[in-house]
This record gives structure tokens, sequence and C-alpha cells, in this order.
């Protein structure tokens, strides 16, 4: 042997799981394009153009950043694609294009690479932007469009196109055109809110409901939360106990005055909660990682949420909800560290 | 194989005896089948003098001194050290500074072997062991040189010396041999089971223990048949079989499995009344204590996808590294990982020139594929994803350690986050999906604490 073999030096454990940040980021994005592809089936191209403008703002965003701090891309590790899609299926559909690049930038800059990128935000990035622009645009992300209008495929809905930095149109005009019936430009929660009327559990699954890009299909939004579960990309505890206590919370008030607060299915079904919950509350870096600060963190959101829509002055509390819970996880992990192995309660010798 | 999206063990109607968290690598105990085969003698043997934790042995031979197979070459140096025996015969070539495995060189005896020399152990006293009293067993036990064959190299004797305010209940006798390739203890309680309750009844007299648990993982169904064909009547020695999960074959986690008991924060088994023993110790404590004679040669698993003819062997201590190697056939590569104990603990050895020594419970070597693959992956800044929080046996939060790590904080590490009870098993670094060698930075931190608080202890030095 000429050249004695060279041996590779590297501390244990010589043997990996095999996961990685960009494997649960990508299993991830696969989760949401079965939303999205519904959402595109509902909205059509405006919703298709959204999507996909606000994922390209927020993957330049996120490039420019990169460039700006002197830092490798971090495009492939997928989670600025997550953030992108996230924030587009949070927008109504007739958002115009222009305000959701804006939404895009304010994720990715406010809201990540401020605090130093991937793993160092505080605050959900997608929650960031569609926070900023709920501030910024109250008029037209309030703004809904129908579901499964006829034309769809064929054109934008009209604010979709809007020049930058103009008020987009009133589109009241055109959605009275468009002839879908029980269509009447607000939220189920805003109609609950300020008219008092509760929606048919039918009507709130089946998607014709007022709402935003990625709300209106709770079922598919919970099979892909399965299936991420499954594959230990997401934890199942902080769905459970957001919408476990979000229903309590709603049952108790609702027995108590079942005139004036709407049946479970109502607040369960309505709004982003299972959207929320599923995919916004369980990002990983802006949750807490010990078992009992996740319960504590998931019931806080779901208690909060249901606080929000019945005693705000807003008729959906989800996104605050959440950016609170984010706000408060750093706390939640410091109180709720684990057991140490043999101190404590365990001890019995 | 089928997983839960949770932690199937927080349900009791899952649970069987176990321990909380920990993971589940693959375990590729491709050598499980075959019997244990002996190695010849290598032509030079190299024997250092701190092979267990404690002083250094001192050598009572000088260079030049004929040797026979089994006689002590160097002796203890007070209580918490073992003697060393030849373990060929052959003549004391030299006394010098020889590598180590971890990389400095340390003291050894080198051996020069005759190519006549006989597998027979020709230096041996056979001791009647009932006339002993159990202080002097313990004395009979240092004398063999035995130490803890699971890798810690503890000696033997002064592990079942308990102080008097003990009173010891129960011996667990450590089978589990559950991290990944390792082999070498399930091939001993297949074949040689006879020896091994033969260890276990000495052991029981040392330390006063009414009962013996051995605990096998369920990965091992012959071996735990082959115990219970062995067992006596009096129902004294009992076989429990527990899941397979690392790290199973911890103290702690292995009390808890079997007696439901965790030991408290840096306490030790016996503050339980319990004291734990690898089944390999036992087994060959069986074999040359009654035979008196020293410990000279220990079962490793030589394996992993650079090795041909992967198996496990009798191998006499002090054998080089390389001469292992060649005897289990490596091919001619140009880079490889040799890494001596199991893949999730064991260290990666810097020279082939290094022996095998009581400690070495396996030698794994990793081929070009795996080295490629390991140093492919990128790190990634903390996600906090928790799944360290959930792997980890000692239920620490190696997410927050590992931040504070990165920050030196390691008096708060040491003060709030309890990185003294870290063992370093490496679950938490095993399932990182963001690649951080969290249990490196344990071992540095866990090693800075320790100078700190010696320095504590001894201020103001002239």
């Amino acid at each position: 042997m000429s050249q004695p073999p060279r041996l590779e030096l590297r501390p244990a454990p010589h043997v990996a799981k095999g996961a990685s940040v960009e494997r649960i980021m990508l299993h991830v994005v696969l989760a949401l394009l079965p939303i999205c592809a519904f959402a595109v089936w509902q909205y059509g191209l405006s919703a298709l153009a959204l999507i996909l403008t606000v994922t390209a703002a927020c993957l330049l965003t996120e490039r420019l950043c990169n460039r700006l701090s002197g830092s490798a891309s971090t495009l492939s590790d997928w989670s600025a694609t997550i953030t992108g899609l996230l924030l587009a299926l949070t927008l109504p559909p007739s958002f115009p294009l222009w305000m959701g690049v804006v939404a895009g930038f304010a994720a990715i800059a406010l809201g990540k690479a401020l605090f130093g990128g991937i793993g160092c935000n505080v605050f959900n990035p997608a929650l960031v932007g569609r926070a900023f622009v709920q501030a910024a645009f109250p008029v037209a992300i309030t703004t809904w469009a129908p579901a499964y209008f006829p034309s769809r495929f064929a054109e934008f809905i009209p604010t979709t196109l809007t020049a930058p930095l103009m008020t987009p149109p009133d589109i009241g005009v055109w959605v009275k055109g468009q002839a879908v019936d029980g269509f009447t430009g607000a939220t189920p929660l805003a109609r609950w809110k300020f008219e008092n009327q509760v929606a048919e559990f039918g009507d709130l699954l089946s998607g014709v409901a007022a709402a935003s890009v990625g709300e209106t299909s709770a079922l598919l939004v919970l099979v892909c939360g399965l299936y991420l579960a499954a594959r230990r990309c997401l934890d199942w505890r902080i769905p459970a106990a957001i919408l476990g206590s979000a229903m309590l919370v709603a049952l108790l008030f609702h027995l108590a005055e079942p005139g004036r607060y709407p049946p479970p299915y109502f607040v369960l079904l309505s709004g982003g909660l299972v959207l929320g919950a599923v995919f916004m509350a369980t990002d990983m870096v802006t949750s807490p990682v010990t078992p009992r600060g996740v319960w504590l963190y998931g019931i806080l959101i779901g208690v909060t949420t249901v606080m929000i829509r019945y005693f705000g002055s807003l008729p959906e509390g989800i996104m605050y909800a959440i950016l609170l819970g984010n706000a408060l996880t750093p706390l939640i992990d410091q109180v709720t560290q684990p057991r140490v192995f043999g101190a404590g309660k365990g001890r019995k010798a | 194989m089928l997983r839960f999206p949770f932690p199937v063990s927080r349900f009791p109607f899952f649970t069987r005896k176990t321990f909380s968290r920990g993971v589940r690598p693959d375990e590729n105990k491709s050598t499980a089948g075959s019997p244990i085969r002996r190695m010849p003698f290598a032509s030079r043997m190299i024997l250092p003098l701190a092979q267990h934790i404690g002083k250094p042995a001192v050598p009572v031979v000088r260079a030049g001194e004929e040797v026979v197979r089994g006689q002590p070459i160097a002796r203890a140096d007070g209580f918490l050290s073992v003697p060393i025996h030849a373990p060929a015969d052959g003549v004391v070539e030299s006394i010098e500074l020889k590598p180590s495995a971890r990389g400095p060189w340390v003291e050894s005896i080198v051996i020069r072997v005759y190519e006549a020399s006989t597998q027979e152990v020709r230096w041996a006293e056979p001791r009647d062991l009932d006339a002993l009293s159990p202080k002097e067993l313990l004395q009979a036990i240092q004398d063999t040189g035995m130490v803890g064959l699971g890798g810690a190299a503890f000696p033997s004797h002064a592990k079942m010396s308990v102080p008097g305010k003990f009173a010891i209940h129960t011996l667990i006798v450590n089978g589990c041999e559950c991290e990944p390739y390792l082999t070498c203890d399930h091939k001993l309680m297949r074949e040689h089971p006879a020896d091994l309750m033969v260890g276990i009844r000495i052991a029981m007299r040392a330390t006063g223990a009414g009962r013996a648990l051995i605990g096998v993982e369920d990965n091992k169904p012959d071996a735990a048949a082959a115990m219970r064909a062995h067992l006596p009547a009096d129902g004294a020695i009992r076989v429990e079989v527990v899941p397979t999960k690392y790290p199973q074959g911890a103290e702690k986690m292995l009390i808890k499995a079997l007696l439901g008991v965790e030991v408290p924060p840096g306490k030790l088994p016996m503050h339980v009344g319990v004291v734990v023993n690898n089944v390999g110790t036992l087994t060959q404590l069986g074999q040359i204590l009654p035979a008196g004679q020293g410990l000279t040669e220990r079962v490793v698993t030589v394996t992993g996808p650079a090795i041909r003819k992967p198996g496990d062997y009798w191998v006499p201590i002090g054998t080089p590294m390389r001469t292992v190697l060649e005897w289990a056939g490596v091919p001619d590569v140009s880079e490889r990982e040799v890494i001596l104990g199991g893949p999730m603990m064991g260290q990666a050895a810097a020279s082939l020139d290094v022996p095998v020594t009581k400690a070495v419970s396996g030698i794994l070597v990793f081929d070009h594929d795996h080295i490629e693959a390991m140093a492919r992956r990128k790190t990634y800044p903390c996600i906090k994803c928790g799944e360290c929080v959930n792997a980890c046996p000692m239920g620490l939060n190696p997410c927050m350690l590992g931040m504070l790590a990165a920050r030196r904080e390691y008096d708060l590490m040491g003060s709030d986050y309890h990185i003294a009870e870290c063992f370093e098993c490496g679950c938490c670094t095993y399932v990182c999906p963001a690649h951080i060698p969290l249990v490196q930075q344990f071992k540095v931190a866990k090693t800075i604490l320790r100078e700190r608080a010696a320095r504590r202890a001894a201020p103001a030095a002239p």
C-alpha cells in the first residue's frame, strides 16, 4: 500500500435517523399543495395568480436578504416557500396582487430575516405578513369574492389586477353579475358577529361561504395535517389542543346562552381556525419544545381565539391568538421544563 | 415499522417494561447468527497500563523478561485500579509510550509473542470460592483484573464493593446490548450461560444481593431461552425480557424498566439498593475467577459495511487494531472510519496502531459511502422541533442546552438545566434534523464545568 488509508474522525453518534430540516420543510410544502389546488379549483385564476405571486415575492425577498447579509442561499431549505404558500392561503381570493407582494416582502423581511433567518424568528413569518397587510389595507383584506363563479378559469376577479399603489375598485357590482346563489360578501364569522346569523353546517363544509383562499376546506386541511403528523413533521398535540380547547369553550358558552353564542361546529369550521391550528401554530420555530408547554400553548391559542371572536372587535381571532402564543413561547418553554429523570414525583426508592 | 404520530409509551396499555423516550435506531446486528470465533495471537501485543477508570497499573516486569500467558505483568495501584496480565507467551520488549485510541501517547508494556505460544492459560491457581469471605472475594475479583466489559471499564471489584450504609437487594445483570451492530454480549449469553450463572452467583455473594434479574432485549429471544435453561432451581435468578430500545442498556434506564424505580439525579444505583453488572463481565468472571486466571482476552464484535468477514472474535487484549482488521478482512480503500464500541457512543480511532483494550466491545468499520453521507449533511440553525426533548431518556432539554452551549453559558447549563445528568447516549444528536452536534457540545460543557469545579475546590495554588 503506497499511502495509508485516511481515517475519518467525527464525534459520536456515528449513525443518524436521517431526518433533516429540508426534508421536514419539503413535506410541509407537499402537504400544502392539495390545499392550494383546491383553492384554485374554487377561485380560479385569481387564486392561482395570488399563490404564485406571494410565494415568488417571499422567495425573492429571502434571496435578497441572503445577499444583503452575505450568506449562502437558503432557498433550498423550503422554509420561504412554506411561508409564501401559507400567507397566500390566508388572504382573500380577490386580494390585489401588488398587495400580495407587499405581504410577502413583509413576511420574510420583517418576520424572518430581521431576526436572523430560519430558526431565529419569534413570530410565524406568514402571520407577520398577514398582520402587516391587515393593518395597511383594511378594506382589501375584507373584500370577499364568491367561490365557484362560472368564469373563474377565464377571467380574474377585477381587483386582482389592480395597478400597484392604486386603490382596488369596488367589486360589489361584479359580484352581483356573477349570479352565485347565497353569496353575501361577508364571512360567516362577520355575519354571525354583526348580523347574528349562524351558517349551516353543510354550507361551511362545502366551501361556498366567503373566506380566505385556503380557509374553506377544513376537511382537506385536517387530512393534510394527519399526513404530516404521520411523517412526524408536525406536532399533532398542538392542533389537538387548539381545536379541543376552542370547541370546549364554545360549547360552554353555547350551553349557557344558546341564542347568543353559536354551536361548537360553527366555531370550529368558520374562519381560519383549522388552517391556523394545523399549519400556522405548528410552525416548529415559534412553538414550544417541551411536552407540557406544547399543550399549554395550544390551549392558550384555542381559548384566546374564541375570546377574540366573542368579545373582541374583530370577527376572526386565530391570527392574533397565534401571534400571542408565539410571543409567549419562550416564557412557556421556560416554565415547563421537563422533569429530570429521577427527580421529584417519580422517585419511589 | 409502523410509526405512531404520538409517543406510544405514554399510553399504559401499550407499555411494557421500559423507560420513557429514547430512540430506535436500525439494529444492523448482522453478526448475531454465527458463533464466536477465536483470533490467533498477533506477533506483538501492546498493553496500556491505564485500560480502566482509576489509577494506572504499575509494571512488575522489566524489558527482556519472559512472560507466560496469564502472568500478571502490572499490579493494581491502590483500590481503584486493577492488575494487567500477559495475553500470550513471549518476552517483554519494552515499556514505553504508545499511541492510544483517544489520541495521547500512554505508557504501555509491549510483548513480543513467541510463535509457539499456546492458547492454554498457564498461569492460574484454581480457588475454592465458597471458602472466601466477601472481602476476600472482592480481592480475588480485583486480582483477575476484571473491569466493566460493556465499555465503561470501571473496576468490577470497586463496583461490587458496597459501603455498609447501603443494603443491596437486587443484582441487575445487563444483557440489553442496545447499541446497534454489537452482538458480543448476545453471543456470550447464548454460548456460555453456565459461566454466566457462576459469575452471577459470585456477584450476588460479593454484593450481598438476594436476587438477580437478567435484563435482555426482545431482539435476542435465543439468548433469553439459553439462559432460562440454565437458571437455578431456587428462583433467585430470573430472566426479564425488555423492549428493544436505545439506550435500554444504560444503568438507570434498565433499573427503571425492571424495578420501576428511578435513581435520583447525581446518585448511584446502590442508593436504590441495586448493583448493575454487564453480562459479558459476569460471564468472563464466571470463567476465570474459579480457575484463578487473569483477564487476558475478551469478545469483540468486528463488523460494519467495510468488513469482509464480520463476526465476534475472542481477541487477546493488547492485539493491535490493524491485526484484528486484517484478520477480519478490510478491503484496501482510500478512506474508512474505524469506531471503537458501538455507533451511538463509540469513538472514532485516530490510528490503527492502537491495541484492543479491556473497554473495546466492538470495532465498527464504515466505508466511503457512509463517510460521504454523514459529511454531506448540512448543519442548520435549531428549528426547535423538540425531537431531542422527546428523545432524551434523562428528561433534559437538549434544545435549550444546545443554545446555551453555543453561547458558552456553561454555568447556566449546570445550574438550571441539569447538564451533569447527561450520560452522553447521543439520542438528541441522532434525531436532530438540523444536524447539530449536541452531544459533542455537552461533552465539552461537562469537561469545562468539571475543570471549574476542580479549580474552585483547590483555590490559590502558590
